[in-house]
């Protein structure tokens, strides 16, 4: 019987629809310690458990294999090496084949992965495995990018852009500067770790629960891996514990190494590595030595440039070319440069094999741009910010990039103006010159730095989108889509999509965990673009079941499509309302399919990466940040003691979402550029693998003041998913005014007379190194 | 009284009896792979994550107090007579969430939430002690907790928020307080625990002559107090610990007294219970303590364990060399007192005999005829491993320095005093000169190596310069010092 409600007891609004802060769709189940991960789960009897055995050299060949030890271990039921491999021992995701899963005959860094033990439990695992006794011929290895020669050994063909004649205008500029920079790579530190969880089927197949944010390459991996086409593998992710890029094609090793298992000795088989294993056996950022010249005229306006970005990839390419292109993309972060040639050097390296990590490149292509406007304002005896305005992107003109991209949206003169008024600049700026000059050993440094960062993956074909959604007879909607759920809100996000399509409350709406059995050949959840490319294709799955209500409503009330309008929790069909439930049992009744695969693929963008032209980018997204840092120049100690940001989101989807991603990703940028140190010694060894030598921000190394807001008048100019724009990872390069802020309270030490050139990540040990050469340099 | 073979705790609402416990099983392994109770979660394996954080209540001297702990190096053995609370325990029966789970969410405090349950527990201590804490007391609270993906902010927020959301006292910790000191009382039937056989067995002496005894008949036993060094040595270097000696729970050590100028603290005594009278009495010291590890490392670990661990980096023995502290080590119902630093011989090698224990330390209160500071530095503020750590005591009259205690820690493969340093101090008039002239005697004293945690030059530089740091501050020169908050 149909039920007819006055408009007037309607709801006025679905609770969780777009531009609502809804919490984020776990979160009551990560405080009551109830979400499950993938070590969370039950475990069916028989679960074995692995361990991996892992290089005690940086380069050699294996002369001496004896793991009779690791095999008589109590509780050891297999040992793998290379030779159980039953498909291609090689996960290299760009198909370059040099990545093998275990290393055949020689291993390339220092804590690669030789041989894998399976065993009862994890700890009898864990113990056989250190029974192994293996010899190795011992080759020189490379480690630091400091000692490659001119033609060292490249991983994958480096990029050059290139845009006029920067050799010619460098050389007719009135002043030049040439200097290096480093800056450091970052460990993830995701706090779940990796893990993969294997389960054995009939014929070839297998499941694998993998922490991943690729479940698609993940499948084709483990295919390769078991020689068994892709049908035969299932992937499936509920959510990661985090990932920022750690768990895009990291997760390879451990779902292949879990499946082998499994299919080996039919049991399902675990393995989650001890985090030390996970940081010694895992990329990380890249780490960059980055040699500049720049030539500027006397009121510091940039006339050309000319940048070599050379990166530590470790032993295999991995995502080092597009990561490596991704920094030359930055290299001009908001500024306009008249003339510029940018290279990058992918370099070879007997250290693990870097990956994808938030930004993805991007940020160390920035800091680069951001020392050259600290050269030129140091040069001219300028505040930086006031070069920073004046080599800013135009908007009609001076808007070409490097990548001969044509900047349409460029919004970073606003928000710095709006920024340097909200954090009061310019008197701040006064009071900390007077501070200084009272203080002589505390001294205080301020910077404004901004951010252009560009949205879509430079891989053209992977902006591309699945989703599918169900209705079922009772109104309520199963989600799923290709994009994975590692705390960003992805989840949250989609869902407030598709119940705002439908006009339905978001409880609604059910999350379901990702699975390459559901949606096909998905790209990575990355790129910052998993709600951009999967809120349009949930959107799309749920506007074709839309139409179909429509059309069907239409026709059997015989009344205009038009006329059919969807209102919170119910369906207005001429001039009655039904709720929406009853209009889907309707259907129901008449055949009309409920159930939709919606696709999106981004349009506009294009890239020819022999030229170096193109359109990569759909769109950009702009931010900036001003820090004040206090600095102990006995010391190098600091502390910071306010940040404010403004950054932009478009039409925020979910305030409360974007505003975690931009403080989270602050932070951990703040981490990148201060504390978080990553260290080899000669012998190739990761000194740092461990929380006890790696030093995250924790919360007392947050700003004494922080204050974020979002300009989010600038809807987004092109027609994205309801106007909003990308926020995971542009918020992390904020954190560059912390650098900034921390060189220029050093350089107050020698009066603002030499730029400081300090290297991230600034330590209390680089900062007290950049203090002491300021007193020798200034005192000259 | 003969032994008992069983462990006896309440987890969470039930009672639980253990016979079958492995003397290097940890709590997390027991909660997870056991229990499975996976709410508690693993990042690290070595107390710095916080993920496994859990709230342990012990009776100390019959008064019940619940403290955050990490799971993860916490031995089952250790919780004999206590109760163990853990995040499943909080949602109320009727499905609403708990105060603190409720603010959390609330202010979007989680994100991918695998730090989340560790924060929860974390919070939930802080929020028993104190109803409206101040942001200090938040960010120490926290010091044990990573968050990689919120940036803490919002946790920070919602920790501040908790007391809007409920009471502690109505808190169910507190109201059914009297029926767990009962139940934690009638587990404490003053026997000897004993479990397992040949090596492969833990005990738990029924007191500290028990404890004497034990440790003299079975001299190569791991005597395990907080476990925060030794939890490592399982969980990371998988080494057979066996037979092992927890002394955590034994009330004869927990002591911490001062008489005549001299605080004397038991061997048991945690961080966290050694804070308030040295805070009060020696406030360097009590700052200090505030950086040793976070919350939970410090609910655990003992001065008299990082001293017996005799590490160079360790953070209490050059503030009590300096300070002049002394050690009483037992054998049996043998006894000596010697100054703390003659306890440190060479790297890995310490002054102490087969079955000897350390049973106290002794610190002298500096009069106030001298100046006592102690700074480390570390690459990161908080929960951090020194990279240098400097402490001075000196007395300067009339201008002139009458006596100097000066050692540092990561200088050298011991805790050290700088006594060429000293020596170019002493007797000398207390002026800036004097101090750059003494600068040169660094080079005497240490030899300091680079680490992954700081370069040799760069040990040397900040060494000096604490020097030149503690003489701007004796002179008056304001602070040098960064301080996050204004004084408490
Ligand atoms: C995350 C983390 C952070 C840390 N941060 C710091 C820091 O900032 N600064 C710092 O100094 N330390 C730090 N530590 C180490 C510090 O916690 C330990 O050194 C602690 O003080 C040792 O005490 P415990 O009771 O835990 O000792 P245990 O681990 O139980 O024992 C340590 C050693 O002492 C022996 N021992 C213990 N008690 C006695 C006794 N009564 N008689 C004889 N031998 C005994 C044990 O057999 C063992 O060899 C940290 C540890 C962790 C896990
Ligand atoms: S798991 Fe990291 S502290 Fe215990
Ligand atoms: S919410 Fe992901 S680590 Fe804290």
């Amino acid at each position: 019987m149909t039920r007819h409600e006055p408009r007037t007891q309607g709801k006025a609004k679905i609770d969780g629809g777009v531009a609502s802060d809804e919490k984020h769709d776990s979160a009551r189940k990560h405080v009551s310690g109830e979400a499950i991960y993938i070590d969370d789960m039950a475990e069916p009897a028989g679960t074995l458990h692995a361990c991996l055995g892992l290089s005690e050299v940086a380069h050699g060949a294996i002369t001496g294999f004896d793991l009779s030890d690791v095999r008589a271990a109590p509780g050891v039921v297999a040992v793998l090496t290379a030779n159980d491999v039953p498909g291609d021992n090689d996960m290299s995701p760009t198909g370059l084949h040099d990545e093998p899963i275990l290393a055949d005959g020689r291993v390339q860094f220092f804590g690669q992965p030789v041989f894998a033990v399976i065993a009862e439990t994890r700890e009898a695992a864990r113990r056989a495995c250190r029974l192994a006794k293996i010899d190795y011929a011992e080759e020189p290895a490379l480690i630091d990018v400091a000692d490659a020669a001119d033609d060292a050994k490249l991983v994958t063909a480096p990029l050059k852009l290139e845009r006029g004649d920067s050799a010619a205008a460098i050389a007719a500029a009135p002043h030049t500067v040439r200097g290096q920079m480093r800056v450091g790579g970052q460990d993830h530190f995701y706090l779940e770790g990796q893990i993969a969880f294997a389960l054995p089927g009939e014929d070839g197949d297998v499941t694998v629960f993998s922490s991943t944010q690729h479940p698609s390459e993940v499948q084709h991996m483990v295919a390769h891996a078991l020689g068994v086409p892709s049908h035969a593998v299932t992937i499936e992710v509920r959510r990661m514990g985090g990932g920022f890029g750690g768990k895009e094609t990291q997760a390879n090793l451990f779902a292949t190494i879990a499946a082998i298992a499994a299919k080996k000795l039919n049991r399902p088989v675990k393995l989650r590595p001890d985090r030390d294993d996970d940081m010694t056996a895992t990329g990380k950022r890249h780490d960059f030595l980055i040699d500049y010249t720049v030539g500027f005229d006397d009121e510091g306006g940039i006339l050309g440039v000319d940048f070599t970005y050379a990166a530590r990839c470790g032993y295999a390419a991995d995502l080092s070319g597009p990561v490596t292109d991704r920094a030359l993309f930055h290299c001009d972060n908001t500024y306009f440069y008249p003339a510029a040639r940018a290279v990058s050097r992918p370099l070879y390296t007997n250290t693990v094999s870097n990956t994808a990590f938030r930004g993805f490149g991007g940020p160390q292509g920035m800091v680069g741009a951001e020392r050259i406007i600290d050269e030129v304002a140091f040069a001219l005896g300028r505040d930086p910010l006031e070069i920073r305005k004046k080599n800013l992107y135009g908007t009609d003109d001076r808007n070409v990039t490097p990548y001969h991209q044509t900047v349409e949206d460029n919004v970073a003169e606003r928000v710095i103006a709006e920024l340097e008024a909200s954090a009061d600049y310019a008197a701040r700026r006064r009071e900390i010159a007077a501070f200084n000059a009272k203080s002589p050993v505390i001294k205080r440094g301020l910077a404004l730095t901004p951010v252009k960062f560009g949205i879509s993956f430079t891989a053209t074909h992977f902006n591309q989108a699945g989703a599918l959604v169900h209705v079922y007879t009772d109104g309520s909607v199963h989600l799923n889509h290709g994009g994975t759920e590692m705390g960003q809100g992805l989840h949250t996000k989609v869902a407030q999509i598709v119940a705002e399509e439908f006009q339905i409350d978001i409880d609604q709406v059910k999350i379901t965990a990702t699975t390459t059995g559901k949606v096909p050949n998905t790209s990575a959840t990355a790129a910052s673009s998993g709600t951009d490319l999967n809120g349009m294709a949930a959107q799309d799955a749920a506007r074709q079941i839309k139409n179909r209500l429509i059309a069907f409503a239409a026709e059997a009330h015989d009344v205009p499509k038009d006329q059919v309008v969807f209102l919170p929790g119910r369906v207005r069909i001429g001039n009655r309302e039904i709720p929406f439930a009853e209009l889907i049992g309707e259907a129901y009744m008449a055949r009309i399919q409920l159930s939709a695969a919606g696709f999106y693929k981004t349009p506009k963008i294009h890239w020819d990466r022999d030229k170096g032209q193109g359109r990569p980018f759909y769109y950009f997204a702009y931010g900036a940040a001003c820090a004040e840092v206090s600095v102990d120049t006995l010391t190098g100690e600091y502390m910071v003691e306010r940040v404010d940001i403004l950054h932009e989101t478009g039409r925020s989807l979910n305030r409360a979402i974007d505003i975690g991603q931009i403080e989270g990703g602050f932070i951990q940028g703040m981490g990148w550029l201060t504390t978080e140190e990553l260290v080899w010694d000669g012998k190739g060894r990761l000194r740092t693998h461990a929380p006890s030598t790696y030093k995250i921000p924790l919360a007392s190394d947050r700003p004494k003041a922080f204050n974020v807001a979002l300009a989010d008048w600038a809807e987004n100019a092109e027609p994205t998913v309801h106007r909003s724009k990308a926020v995971g990872e542009p918020p992390f390069m904020l954190a560059m005014c912390v650098l900034h802020a921390l060189s220029d309270a050093v350089a107050s030490v020698a009066g603002h007379t030499v730029c400081p050139r300090l290297d991230a990540p600034a330590t209390p040990e680089r900062v007290l190194m950049a203090v002491e050469r300021m007193k020798a340099e200034g005192a000259r | 009284m003969g032994a008992r073979g069983e462990i006896r705790f309440l987890l969470n609402g039930a009672p639980v009896a253990l016979g079958n416990v492995r003397p290097d099983e940890t709590l997390l392994d027991y909660l997870r792979l056991r229990q499975r109770l996976t709410g508690t979660k693993e990042g690290c394996a070595e107390g710095d994550c916080g993920a496994c954080t859990v709230l342990v209540g012990r009776l100390r001297n019959g008064a019940l107090s619940y403290e955050s702990v990490n799971a993860c190096i916490r031995f089952l053995g250790s919780l004999d007579a206590c109760h163990v609370v853990t995040v499943e325990h909080l949602k109320r029966a009727d499905g609403s969430l708990h105060p603190v789970q409720q603010a959390m969410v609330d202010y979007h405090g989680s994100q991918c939430g695998f730090c989340t349950p560790g924060f929860v527990m974390s919070l939930y201590a802080l929020w028993m002690r104190e109803a409206q804490p101040s942001d200090r007391a938040i960010e120490k609270a926290l010091q044990g907790n990573l968050c990689r993906c919120t940036g803490y902010e919002p946790i920070v927020r919602a920790a501040r928020a908790v007391s809007d959301y409920g009471n502690a006292a109505s808190d169910p910790l507190a109201t059914e307080r009297a029926a767990v000191i009962a139940a934690l009382q009638g587990m404490k039937d003053g026997a000897r625990v004993e479990i397992g056989s040949g090596r492969e067995r833990l005990l738990i002496p029924a007191d500290v002559d028990d404890f004497a005894a034990i440790l003299e008949a079975e001299p190569e036993a791991t005597i395990v107090a907080g476990a925060t060094d030794v939890g490592l040595w399982v969980t990371k270097f998988m080494r057979d610990i066996a037979p092992v000696v927890f002394i955590g729970g034994l009330d004869g050590l927990q002591e911490i007294r001062e008489q005549d100028g001299v605080i004397s603290i038991g061997a048991g005594v945690s961080y966290t219970g050694a804070f308030e009278l040295l805070a009060k009495r020696i406030p360097a010291l009590g700052a200090l303590i505030d950086r040793i590890g976070g919350e939970q490392v410090r609910n655990m670990g003992t001065i008299g364990g990082n001293i017996a661990n005799g590490s160079p980096i360790g953070d209490t023995p050059p503030p009590l060399i300096a300070l002049g502290a002394t050690l009483t080590l037992r054998r049996g119902s043998a006894r000596r007192t010697i100054p703390l630093e003659d306890f440190f011989i060479d790297y890995g090698k310490q002054d102490r005999a087969p079955g000897e224990f350390v049973e106290a330390v002794h610190v002298p209160v500096p009069d106030a005829a001298s100046r006592f500071a102690v700074w480390k530095i570390s690459k990161r503020r908080d929960e951090d491993i020194t990279a240098v750590l400097g402490a001075f005591d000196l007395r300067i009259a009339d201008g002139r320095v009458e006596a100097a205690r000066i050692a540092y820690g990561g200088m050298a493969a011991t805790p050290k005093r700088a006594k060429a340093v000293e020596a170019a101090l002493t007797g000398k008039a207390w002026t800036q000169e004097t101090v750059e002239a003494a600068l040169s005697a660094y080079d005497g004293d240490f030899q300091p190596i680079s680490d992954m945690r700081a370069s040799a030059d760069y040990r040397m530089m900040a060494a000096k310069n604490l020097l030149r740091r503690y003489f701007l501050e004796s002179t008056g020169a304001g602070a040098v010092d960064l301080s996050r908050h204004e004084a408490a």
